[in-house]
């Protein structure tokens, strides 16, 4: 686990910004290359860092995508001996996540950038309309499938029947209701608490 | 034949009402995306939706769908490129800066002292049993936020019953069947396209004035 030093940055980099161009739907969409590359590639992470990384910043506010800020940190902490080993391991560790965030934001976020900007200049074009017009029904049924994919990976009815109600629990609140996002999360990490899920 | 579903309305763009409000300042946005982003749990776009549409009225439900075709269409994390778009909209690359700011700044602390303090104790039961009940209702978040979306189809240039089947196919393929993200996209969402464009031009051939 000694494997990764400063002069990775650089393959660090490359990789998120390959990534970053390759992610559509989501950093998340990447996460299997990303194992690839972080644990059966080089070794600088172990499969149960990986999938801690990954469960820990789903859980925290904000989007998704900083995942890869908590992998890049456990890449140069792991490397550099842990918490314990001095400030070697600490500056490793924000350097190896500083390098990570901007490959996987700065390339895609730019693109994104001017391809909306262009659409918004040619808005007026049939095939732009066309592009809106056609994308809306795929993006909310996208969402929909998004959530039961999310919960189908606890297990299945069967296996898992009271994560599914809640689930779908949430789903009707949120649909029907205006009650706080907040309160049905932190229900949920009590039900958690409980062992009820 | 799809403007047979819905006569009056698929003038599409030139119907949809203009978003009411909008960001007073560059500051303003900051903080209020910040704010978004420290209430997204297992994901942001609920809030934004709550927020953005409902509350402060920034934009209509067909802008936020408009929006978050766009979002999610190109490459990179969505309400990340989400709060681009909307920041861009209102105060050019630098509204897009400061939306992106606010979308990464606090979140990213929070993650990293979540890290640095849970190092020791995110195998126990009862942090792993939080997580998953607080995943399975941010699951339940995202997929209320799509039906919420909903409405936004009724203006839509294809006609509800193509939206209804096209919205079924991509469920279907998507959460049934696991098919890739890119495939369904080729296979479901460019007829899709060619569909809406055929619409659009075909309304566009009709006379104004007439139905």
């Amino acid at each position: 686990m000694t494997g990764f030093g400063y002069a990775n940055l650089l393959d660090l980099l490359g990789c998120f910004v390959t990534l970053s161009l390759l992610s559509v739907g989501g950093a998340i969409t990447t996460v299997p290359e990303m194992h690839r590359f972080l644990v059966a590639q080089n070794a600088w992470l172990t499969d149960s860092q990986f999938s801690a990384s990954i469960a820990l910043a789903q859980a925290a506010p904000g989007p998704n995508v900083l995942f890869v800020a908590v992998l890049g940190w456990n890449v140069g902490m792991a490397s550099g001996g842990g918490p314990a080993n001095g400030p070697l391991p600490w500056a490793l560790a924000s350097a190896a996540m500083a390098v990570s965030m901007v490959g996987i934001i700065i390339p895609s976020t730019t693109l994104t950038f001017f391809a909306a900007r262009w659409g918004q200049r040619n808005r007026e074009r049939p095939e732009v309309r066309a592009f809106k017009q056609s994308m809306a029904p795929v993006v909310i049924a996208l969402l929909v499938a998004t959530g039961w994919l999310l919960t189908a990976s606890h297990g299945n009815l069967q296996q898992a029947p009271l994560l599914w109600v809640l689930t779908v629990a949430s789903a009707l609140l949120v649909w029907k209701t205006r009650i706080h996002l907040l309160w049905l999360i932190g229900a949920g990490a009590l039900a958690g608490v409980l062992g009820l899920v | 034949m799809p403007n047979l579903e819905n006569p009056p309305v698929p003038l599409a763009a030139e119907l949809i009402p203009p978003s009411l409000a909008r960001p007073a300042s560059l500051v303003a946005l900051f903080w209020a995306i910040s704010g978004i982003a420290l209430q997204g749990f297992g994901g942001v776009l609920a809030v934004v939706q709550r927020e953005l549409v409902e509350k402060k009225q920034w934009l209509t439900t067909e802008e936020f769908v408009e929006d978050w075709a766009v979002s999610q269409i190109m490459p990179g994390p969505n309400v990340v490129n989400l709060a681009l778009i909307i920041g861009d909209r209102y105060f050019g690359w630098r509204g897009a800066l400061a939306a992106l700011a606010g979308m990464l700044t606090f979140p990213l602390f929070v993650v990293m002292a979540l890290t640095i303090g849970l190092a020791g104790i995110g195998h126990l039961p009862a942090v792993q049993g939080a997580l998953r009940g607080m995943g399975a209702v941010s699951a339940g978040l995202i997929a209320g936020t799509g039906i919420r979306l909903v409405p936004a189809l009724r203006t839509n240039a294809m006609g509800t019953l193509a939206c209804a089947l096209i919205a079924g196919m991509v469920f279907i393929a998507i959460a049934l069947f696991r098919v890739p993200l890119a495939w369904t996209l080729l296979g479901i969402g460019l007829p899709a396209f060619f569909w809406a464009l055929h619409c659009i031009r075909t309304l566009a051939a009709v006379p104004q004035g007439q139905p």
